[in-house]
């Protein structure tokens, strides 16, 4: 199972877990995975029509999937994920 | 009003405040004449954002009163505009600074307040702007007399900013004309600063706040209250509005701005604006209203995050 970073404001919906495990051939399993042991978190990174939504960086071992295949980017069981919102710290 | 151009100034401290106020022609075209919608433009402060108000505004009264003196260095947590605007004024009225940012923050930041001279301290990249905030109390308490720290979400000169030259500044161009004033919360020092001085004004005017819709959101510089540590300097009971606003509209408004009113604005100031439109829809029939919309600095700051910048801070 591939490791997927949880960033702070998700964390809510993983128990805390800044670190999770997932299944899945591609990133788009891999998040479909993650909405069955952690439901409502789909929702928050996927708009309406399931792409990823604009202000949601997820990065497959330090590479956007935006400049991968997208949800089809293949994962491997020692892929680290990252989810990220696309902003930079908080309130400056 | 006259604007600062035509001012002789002395120093970079007077090029702050006295931003322009611009209509949007395009987008009140959908509430036929009877809504007034005005930016107001505060990426013309001289650090390209509205954070030269407070960050100005904290510098002098610490310096009026002590609190920052001859041999101190300031410092703070910010990888944002505070940051920028603690630099140039460090610079100016020559007080070394230093900022604590996390060690993923983008190399157009670093570059920015590098440049005058700002030494960066680097937390750890896991921990985000939390972290950064522990490293600087952590330092300021090993060696209190060394530091001044501002801690913008706490200090009341943050909010005075506002209330002394924001709010009167929209009075002055538009007095009772003005029906709405919309800003987002950050600190929360623009919104409450300028509805203090609105709400002294004779004639009512509806304060409303944008905060983000959800924790996990897109509109840098905003504070979702409900999952954030709240500033002391925050108030709401005196506001009479706070309202949530998802990223994708904000977006989606900053991109209709840039491309129909020819001002290339942040994501935060596309909420606000957002926010404008959402009350002028909910007037009654046949009420008109003079609203503005405060905005924060320009889109050129985010460039390298619209998708093209990894791993940037949580």
């Amino acid at each position: 199972m591939a490791t997927v970073r949880i960033s702070t404001p998700l964390r809510k919906l993983t128990n805390g877990q800044e670190e999770v495990k997932a299944e899945g051939a591609t990133i788009g399993a891999v998040l479909a995975d993650l909405e069955k042991n952690f439901p409502g978190i789909k929702e928050r990174l996927c708009d309406e029509s399931g792409q990823v939504r604009r202000f949601v960086n997820i990065f497959a071992n330090e590479e956007d999937i935006r400049f991968l295949a997208n949800l089809d980017t293949p994962v491997k069981d020692s892929d680290e994920i990252s989810i990220v919102p696309a902003i930079a710290g908080g309130a400056g | 009003m006259t604007t600062r151009n035509e001012t002789l100034c002395d120093s970079v401290a007077d090029l702050v405040g006295r931003t322009p106020l611009v209509r949007m022609p395009a987008l009140e075209r959908e509430f036929g004449g009877r809504v007034e919608l005005h930016a107001k433009l505060e990426f013309m402060n001289p650090g390209g954002s509205v954070k030269d108000r407070p960050g100005l505004q904290m510098l002098r009264d610490a310096l009026a009163d002590g609190r920052l003196r001859a041999g101190k260095r300031i410092i703070d947590a910010t990888s944002g505009n505070t940051g920028v605007a603690y630099s140039l004024f460090g610079a100016a009225l020559g007080y070394p600074v230093t900022l604590v940012m996390p060690a993923n923050v983008s190399p157009a930041r670093k570059a920015i307040t590098e440049a005058y001279g700002t030494e960066i301290v680097y937390s750890s990249e896991m921990e985000g702007s939390d972290g950064a905030i522990r490293l600087v109390r952590q330092l300021v308490a090993e060696d209190p007399e060394r530091w001044f720290y501002p801690d913008q979400y706490s200090n009341p000169s943050n909010p005075l900013a506002h209330y002394l030259s924001t709010g009167p500044e929209l009075l002055e161009a538009l007095g009772d004309k003005l029906t709405h004033f919309v800003a987002g919360i950050g600190t929360s020092g623009t919104i409450m600063g300028t509805a203090r001085r609105l709400k002294e004004h004779r004639r009512a005017i509806h304060v409303c706040a944008i905060e983000p819709e959800d924790a996990l959101h897109g509109l840098e510089g905003l504070k979702h209250m409900a999952s954030s540590i709240v500033p002391a300097i925050y108030h709401p009971a005196e506001l009479d509005e706070v309202m949530p606003m998802p990223t994708e509209e904000g977006w989606d408004v900053a991109e209709r701005f840039h491309a129909e009113e020819g001002i290339f604005i942040g994501h935060s100031g596309g909420a606000a604006i957002a926010g404008a439109l959402r009350l002028a829809r909910r007037l009654p029939a046949g009420e008109r209203a003079c609203m503005v919309a405060l905005i924060p600095d320009r889109g050129e700051r985010y460039l390298p995050l619209l998708g093209l910048e990894k791993r940037d801070v949580w």
